[in-house]
């Protein structure tokens, strides 16, 4: 799973992304300035993802956020973070080792998502900024539409094998449907 | 398949969720009842044909736990909501 594969889309594992989970109260000034300080962008609302280049912050659930950062940077990242809301009522981890991230590219994105999770994928439903946690097939896992033409799609690293054999199933050469 | 209405993530299918068992009473003192009462409380759910609250944790999404009323004949969710 080393290079990516080109086949009804471009599916292409990105080694190294640093991640950090911050739980919290996401109302909270303190924790906004925390996330949005290390990370560069802009607080996502509710189902949202927000990024700037290789930099993001996802929406996880009502009191959880992911923080994107290169990952030479998330050590220290989650330090500064974890310093900024001393005596506040958070949880910073750098989960950067513990998550596999996949990048797919074409014009058949939404297709290929839409065969191994049960999300409506059409382009009135799922528009770029939007997050979804879910599962693909068998395991847990998330992604969001950086734009109409790429996705990032990340699960627990334990399943990154299996992750790479359905998406890579999934975009196999001569399975378009066709549908969106 | 269930379509259940997480209040924040919207309308996601059962598959996304971990059934959760009835929501069952507040657990009573089990000193203050008769042993058949208290294997009644433990070990027999309700099962009508009809309407019942149960909890379901949306684990494959924000990881809430809902509470909803469903109608075991038509599957029709009447209610959802976080928490108890």
């Amino acid at each position: 799973m080393s290079e990516g594969f080109e086949e009804l889309c471009r599916v292409r594992p990105i080694a190294r992304q640093g991640m950090i989970t911050l739980r919290g109260d996401l109302s909270a000034k303190a924790v906004k300035n925390a996330v949005t300080g290390v990370a560069g962008v802009d607080m996502p609302s509710r189902r949202e993802a927000r990024h700037v280049g290789e930099r993001a912050i996802l929406w996880m659930s009502p009191d959880e956020l992911a923080v994107l950062v290169p990952h030479e940077e998330a050590a220290v990242a989650a330090e500064t973070m974890r310093s900024a809301l001393a005596g506040i009522h958070a949880l910073v981890a750098d989960v950067s080792d513990a998550r596999a991230h996949f990048r797919l590219e074409g014009d058949t994105i939404r297709e290929v998502i839409a065969k191994l999770a049960p999300v409506d994928m059409s382009p009135a439903a799922m528009q770029p900024g939007m997050v979804r946690r879910t599962r693909f097939a068998q395991v847990a896992a998330g992604f969001w539409l950086r734009d109409e033409a790429t996705a990032q799609v990340f699960c627990f690293r334990s399943v990154a094998d299996y992750m790479s054999g359905l998406l890579r199933t999934a975009a196999t050469p001569g399975s378009a449907v066709g549908y969106f | 398949m269930l379509l259940i209405d997480c209040p924040f993530c919207g309308k996601r299918t059962e598959s996304e969720f971990a059934y959760g068992g009835p929501a069952l009473a507040p657990r009573p003192d089990p000193a203050a009842l008769t042993d058949a009462e208290w294997v009644d409380w433990l070990t027999v759910p309700p099962n009508p044909l009809g309407w019942v609250e149960e909890r379901w944790w949306h684990a494959r999404g924000c990881g809430a736990w809902l509470t909803l009323r469903r109608h075991t004949v038509t599957h029709e969710i009447a209610e959802v909501r976080h928490g108890r």
